[in-house]
Parts: C-alpha cells; sequence; structure tokens
C-alpha cells in the first residue's frame, strides 16, 4: 500500500480532532476525502504530511512506519501537496515558485516538468515572471498545482484545489485531475464538491467530526442516501 | 511592473485540457503597455541592461574615481562606505533573503577584526604573530563563519522576535568580552594596536588608494558571488523559508539547514570586511562594533532594499557619502537642506500652478515679515546667517534672524514640528495655505539653530531620519528593492 493510516489519532492540545482513522491510498489511485467544514480534512492530510504528529495510530508510506519522520524526509519519497490556501511562496516569481516544487532535481533537467505544467496551465506561462503574491487567486491556484507537479510524484495530496477557480475552471481542474491520475499517479484529493470529486474518484470516505463515517468505491458513496445525510447534514 | 517591461514572445498554448486559457491569454499580447513618463522609460531602459553590465559599469566607476584626482579625505570616505556596503551584503543574506533577524551582525564583523588583528600584530607574543595575509584572511572568514552557524544554532527553534533577542544579547556579549572580560588578551578598551597592512608575496598595501582598489574588489567580488548564489538552489532555499517556511518544507526543503547557512554564509562577509577594517585602520577597539554601527547597517539595508544586492551597496555609499562626505561639511549641509525642501515641493505640489502660488506666496511672505520685524527693531534681523555662498546671499533681506538667535531658534524648531503635524493632518487649500508660514519657518529654524555648527551633528541625524521617512513614504521597498506583496493565507 502507498499510504496508509492506521487507527491514528490527532490532537491540537487538549481538543482531539482525529479519532482512530484509518485510510489507504494505493498504487495509482484516485481517492478522495469528503465531509463538512471542520470535520478534520486538512488535518488528515497534515498528519499524513507530518506537520502534526498523531498521539495513537501509525502512517505508513510504502509500508514503512515514517509516524516520527519529520516533513522533508517523507516528502522526498514521492509526496507532493497542493495545500490548503495555496501558501505559495508571494515573494518570488511564478516560475521560481515553480522550481521549488523540484527543488531537489538539477534546473538544467526541468525543462520536461516545465512543458507539462506550461501545456496543463497557459497562464502560468504567460505569467512567469510576475510575482506569485500578486497574482489573482484562481491563477495562484493554478501555481499551487503546478508547483506540486513539478516533482513528479507518486503521491499526490490535494485539500480544495479548486478553491477560487470560476465553475468553469474547476471542471477543467478536475479533468486535469482525473488525467494526472491517469498517467500512474495515485492522487488523494479533498474536496467540498462531493458530486465533481467522486465523478472521477476510484473510492471515498466520508469524514465527520474526526471520525470516518462512509467509506466504498466512488459509484456505491454516489449512490448512497447515507452520503447525503452524513455530508449535507441530517 | 516588470511584467509590463519585457518584450518576450507570446506563449503558444498546446493542445490538450487547459485551466486559465481564456480570453486573457489570448488578448495578453494587445494588454501589455509601457508605463508613460520619464519614469518608466528609464526603469525600461534599465531592466534592458540587465544585471551583469550594470554591475561592469558600477566597478568600473568604482575603479576610474581615483583617477579624479580626489583628495584622501575623499577616498578614506570611499573606503569606509565600501566596508559598510560589504557588511550590508552579508545582513542581507541573513535579513533580507533569509528572514532571520539577526542583531547580532555587527559580533561578526568585530570577531573577523580580531581574528585578524591577532595574528597580525604583536598582541598574542613578544614576538607576535605575523600570519602572510593570503593565509589569515581565508582563515578568519572560515572561522567567523563557524562562529556564524554556531550562533545560527537557537534559529533552528527560534524565529521573530526571540531570535533578535537572543542574537542582540550575542553581540552585546561581544562587545563586553572584548572590553572588559578577556582585556588581558585582547586589549580592553584600548583594542589592539599595530595592525599589520594587507601583506604576502612580497607586497605590501599602504596608501589610501591601494586599500580603495582592494575594497572596490572586495565588494564587486562578493556581489559576484552573492548574485550566483541569489539563483542558486540554496538562494531560493533561503527566500522561501522566508515567504512560508511550512511550505518550504513541504517543498523538501530542510529549514533547520538552510538557516544555519545562512547565519554561516552572512557571518563569512561581515567577517571579511572585517579583517580589511583592521588591516587599514591599523588599530581597533570594542566602540568599533558597538549596536550604533549595527543599526547604521541596518539602515543602509533598508534604505537601499532589503533582499536586494545592488540596494544593498547602494544604500550604504549613499548614507556614507552624505553622513561622512557631505554632512561634516556645513555649507554643504545647507545645499542638502534647501535641496530637499526643493525637490520635495517640486515632486509633491502639483499641478503647477499650485507650485508657482506656493513659491511666490512664500517669498513674499518672507520679504513682508522681514520688512516689519526691521521696523519693530533693528535687532531682530541684525543676526548673520548660517549659510554661506549663494544661499546666503538668496536668503539676506528674506528670513528673519535675531542678533541672539538661540532662544528664538529654539522656539521656532518647537514651532517646525508642530506645524509638520498639522500639515500632515490637514488637505486641499488648508494644506497649501500652511505650507507658506512652514517652508519659512523651515528656513528660519536653519539659519538660527540646526545650521550651527555646535548642532551640526545632532543635525547630521536629523537629515538622515527625515530621509528615511520620507523613503519609506515614497518608496517603501528602498531604492533598488522590489516592492513586497502581500499574501494571503
Ligand atoms: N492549529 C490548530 N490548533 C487548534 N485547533 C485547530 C488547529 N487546526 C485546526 N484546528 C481545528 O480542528 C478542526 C478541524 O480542522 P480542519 O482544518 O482539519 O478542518 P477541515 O475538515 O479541513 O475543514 P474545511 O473544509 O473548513 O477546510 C477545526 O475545528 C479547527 O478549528
Ligand atoms: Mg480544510
Amino acid at each position: 500500500m502507498l499510504l496508509s493510516l492506521d487507527k491514528v489519532t490527532t490532537y491540537y492540545g487538549q481538543m482531539r480532532i482525529l479519532e482512530g482513522i484509518s485510510l489507504q491510498v494505493g498504487e495509482g489511485e484516485l481517492v478522495c476525502l469528503l465531509g463538512g467544514n471542520a470535520s478534520g480534512k486538512s488535518t488528515t492530510l497534515k498528519t499524513v504530511l507530518g506537520v502534526v504528529t498523531p498521539r495513537s495510530g501509525r502512517v505508513l508510506l510504502d509500508d514503512k512506519d515514517v509516524t516520527g519522520w519529520p516533513v522533508p524526509q517523507r516528502i522526498a519519497r514521492g509526496i507532493a501537496i497542493v495545500p490548503e490556501n495555496r501558501r505559495l511562496f508571494g515573494q518570488m516569481t511564478v516560475r521560481e515558485n515553480l522550481e521549488m516544487g523540484a527543488v531537489l532535481r538539477h534546473r538544467e533537467k526541468l525543462d520536461d516538468d516545465f512543458d507539462r505544467v506550461h501545456a496543463l496551465f497557459p497562464r502560468l506561462l504567460e505569467r512567469r515572471n510576475q510575482l506569485a503574491g500578486t497574482l489573482s487567486g484562481g491563477e495562484q491556484q493554478m501555481v499551487a498545482m503546478g508547483r506540486a507537479l513539478m516533482s513528479r510524484p507518486r503521491l499526490l495530496l490535494m485539500d480544495e484545489p479548486s478553491m477560487g477557480l470560476s465553475p468553469a475552471l474547476v471542471q477543467q481542474n478536475f479533468q486535469i485531475i482525473s488525467e494526472v491520475h491517469q498517467s500512474g499517479v495515485a492522487v488523494l484529493v479533498v474536496e467540498q464538491n462531493a458530486a465533481m470529486a467522486l465523478s472521477i474518484a476510484d473510492r471515498g470516505y466520508v469524514l465527520s467530526t474526526g471520525e470516518i463515517v462512509l467509506t466504498g468505491s466512488a459509484a456505491e458513496l454516489l449512490r448512497s442516501e447515507d452520503l447525503k445525510r452524513a455530508y449535507l447534514g441530517r | 511592473m516588470s511584467q509590463l517591461a519585457t518584450d518576450e514572445p507570446a506563449p503558444v498554448a498546446p493542445a490538450g485540457p487547459q485551466v486559465g486559457a481564456d480570453e486573457w491569454v489570448a488578448r495578453q499580447a494587445q494588454r501589455r503597455e509601457y508605463l508613460p513618463s520619464w519614469l518608466g522609460g528609464t526603469e525600461r531602459l534599465v531592466e534592458k541592461v540587465g544585471w551583469w553590465p550594470r554591475l561592469g559599469l558600477a566597478a568600473a566607476a568604482g575603479l576610474v574615481l581615483p583617477l579624479l584626482h580626489v583628495g584622501q579625505f575623499q577616498l578614506q570616505v570611499g573606503i569606509d562606505s565600501l566596508v559598510l556596503a560589504l557588511l550590508a551584503l552579508g545582513l542581507n543574506v541573513t535579513v533580507g533573503w533569509a528572514g532571520l533577524l539577526d542583531l547580532g551582525y555587527v559580533a561578526f564583523f568585530g570577531f573577523g577584526a580580531y581574528g585578524f588583528a591577532l595574528v597580525s600584530s604583536d598582541q598574542l607574543s613578544a614576538q607576535g604573530v605575523h600570519w602572510p595575509a593570503y593565509f589569515s584572511i581565508p582563515v578568519v572568514v572560515v572561522a567567523t563563519g563557524l562562529l556564524g552557524l554556531l550562533v545560527g544554532l537557537p534559529s533552528r527553534r527560534l524565529s521573530g522576535d526571540y531570535l533578535a533577542i537572543i542574537t542582540l544579547f550575542f553581540g552585546e556579549a561581544f562587545y563586553e568580552i572584548t572590553n572588559t572580560v578577556a582585556s588581558s588578551k585582547l586589549g580592553g578598551e584600548d583594542g589592539i594596536v599595530g595592525i599589520d597592512p594587507i601583506r604576502g608575496f612580497g607586497v605590501q598595501l599602504l596608501s589610501t588608494e591601494q586599500y580603495y582598489y582592494l575594497m572596490v574588489i572586495f565588494v564587486v567580488g562578493a556581489m559576484i558571488v552573492l548574485r550566483l548564489l541569489e539563483f542558486s538552489r540554496t538562494g531560493r532555499s533561503w527566500r522561501a523559508i522566508r515567504d512560508d517556511p511550512l511550505a518550504a518544507s513541504a517543498m523538501t526543503i530542510s529549514v533547520d539547514k538552510v538557516k544555519l547557512m545562512a547565519f554561516a554564509f552572512g557571518a563569512m562577509v561581515a567577517g571579511l570586511a572585517g579583517t580589511e577594517f583592521a588591516a587599514q585602520q591599523v588599530s581597533i577597539a570594542p566602540t568599533d562594533f558597538t549596536t550604533q554601527y549595527l543599526i547604521m547597517i541596518y539602515a543602509c539595508l533598508i534604505l537601499g532594499g532589503a533582499g536586494s544586492i545592488g540596494g544593498a551597496v547602494a544604500g550604504a555609499l549613499v548614507l556614507n557619502v552624505v553622513l561622512d562626505g557631505i554632512l561634516r561639511n556645513p555649507t554643504y549641509t545647507g545645499y542638502l537642506f534647501y535641496g530637499l525642501i526643493v525637490i520635495a515641493l517640486l515632486v509633491k505640489l502639483r499641478p503647477w500652478r499650485r507650485l508657482a502660488l506656493v513659491a511666490g506666496s512664500t517669498i513674499v511672505f518672507g520679504y513682508a515679515l522681514h520688512a516689519i520685524a526691521a521696523a519693530i527693531s533693528h535687532s531682530w534681523v541684525s543676526g548673520s546667517l548660517q549659510s554661506g555662498g549663494w544661499i546666503a546671499s538668496a536668503l539676506r533681506g528674506w528670513v528673519i534672524v535675531p542678533a541672539s538667535a538661540t532662544g528664538p531658534g529654539d522656539w521656532g524648531f518647537v514651532l517646525l514640528i508642530c506645524m509638520l503635524i498639522a500639515l500632515a493632518q490637514v488637505h486641499g487649500r488648508t494644506r497649501t495655505l500652511l505650507l507658506v508660514p512652514t517652508i519659512y519657518l523651515a528656513a528660519f529654524t536653519w539659519e538660527t539653530l540646526l545650521g550651527t555648527p555646535t548642532n551640526a551633528s545632532i543635525t547630521r541625524y536629523i537629515i538622515i531620519a527625515v530621509v528615511l521617512i520620507v523613503m519609506m513614504i515614497a518608496r517603501p521597498q528602498g531604492l533598488l528593492g522590489t516592492r513586497r506583496v502581500e499574501v494571503p493565507t
């Protein structure tokens, strides 16, 4: 298994946010994580990344226990992230931001990756010398996506990758995610737009106040009455 | 603005699913416009020239300067400015790029100077230690780098205010150690005297010219190295951890390691500056490395634009030349004072009609006031102007200078400050109206109080403060810096 969380419980101070979460993402799978606001989706991704350490439970990458590892070491095993709120390097240009995504590799060998990202997001080619902090919100989201793709990840974590994009662009963005997935990359995507996410996903999990209340194949979840109740509130 | 001024081919949009390929991309060529006005033109020209040719031009200008028959004093100001420039370059690494607030930086400068002095004088033993410069300078620079690494260790855990306090303690500790704790070895408050000049391979640098050239070479060399570093993986990592350490670590950057490197690199540049300073000064003392000097280095970096190599150097040159080259001479100080007022009016007062109105009213106001004062009592106008030369002849009969100027000068100064505060509060016609007496009062205060030789040292700092404030308002990013952008999180 590429990624698995084994009964992970995460706290912020005294507050228990995740309660015994178990979740798997296999090689080349597209898994979506659904849930209402404050249900713990971002916290789950932060636990995978190592920004927060679980109080109990284990995080496994390639069946290797990485629970106590620092962030860079985990990332170096082939993970990339599109963080919530983008978190670009605002004082650096678009091109430099993209380069940061592949900071481990030599700059000379990045041409193919630039071409790939620019093909997906032409706007970024045109804006390459602009400071990322001055981009429009939607453009910043594109940079965050492009930056994650630059490292040629095996597992892509995405926290609301469509945030700030217009409805038309959201659709195109999901097409891109689906295409990235088809090229063999495993994806764990957090999305508010459940229908859209499930339409491209293989499987899904539904979080509610820190617990996984529902899981199954995308088709099952789409049909599920429980999803409507759990996700949309009763 | 840079994206407006680049002439690069329009990108081609390839086939396949795309995001953001809308009318913006299609029409971007038509939407590109050059800034109007001479300012945009200059900016475009400067950008066209490119960084390396600009460095070449600046270096050539620096090397040609001594050929223009400048005096020893001017050359010495040049050397001091270049030492300051080197220090600002090093500080730019730690503060400007990596965003680590290091308030102990001046101790690295001191460490370099003391290190060089100890191995190039009779301080350590009766026969002394006299290493050749090609050996001592690299050793001292590397040692300073190691010290930087050590000081940087707490920065892995601390940031912001905490780091600032810890490093400030380090700076103070260095001062105390050199001044009192290890005074038998380090010479206490007298410091170390009789330091060798730079020598090696049978050559000795003795004249001011030679040190000037050496400093130009060091500064240009440091600029080249730092420029190569800026866009390297390390340089980008520095800027990344300044912008967002968490995101940087998610890009596999080891934040701790990168911070330590920033400290070490900054320290090495400061250490290099220290060796040159010690060799050229012949003697050094703890008072050369005080927090006051640290503030000066920070001022250079802020004035020039933190994060910009050219800015760090330009800030240091401008500030030091103004402070030591111009403000030590009363006549030049007067030119600068009145020049600043005139420039501020020219830039800020629009349209021209308003400018002419203010200028005209100010002239009439002054002569009228002078005539009234002279009619009341001769002693009110019989004092002598502080300015000399053509400024004096222009102002005579216009500005009131009482025979005993001190008291009125003090009151004028207080009133001037009140007027300036009032000016900032009002707008429109009231401001235009208020401007006239304010300008007059400024001239009055200068001629009676600020321009007097006894107040010269205070006036220097007032002028610098005013320059920095004006800079902050007009160009917050500094002379050559790029404007910081807010990032929503
Ligand atoms: N650093 C923190 N300290 C304390 N509480 C936190 C912290 N980060 C998150 N929380 C809390 O944890 C809960 C879960 O947050 P999380 O960000 O995981 O939600 P989410 O599912 O991503 O929600 P959304 O869809 O709104 O982004 C929230 O109640 C939040 O207030
Ligand atoms: Mg969230």
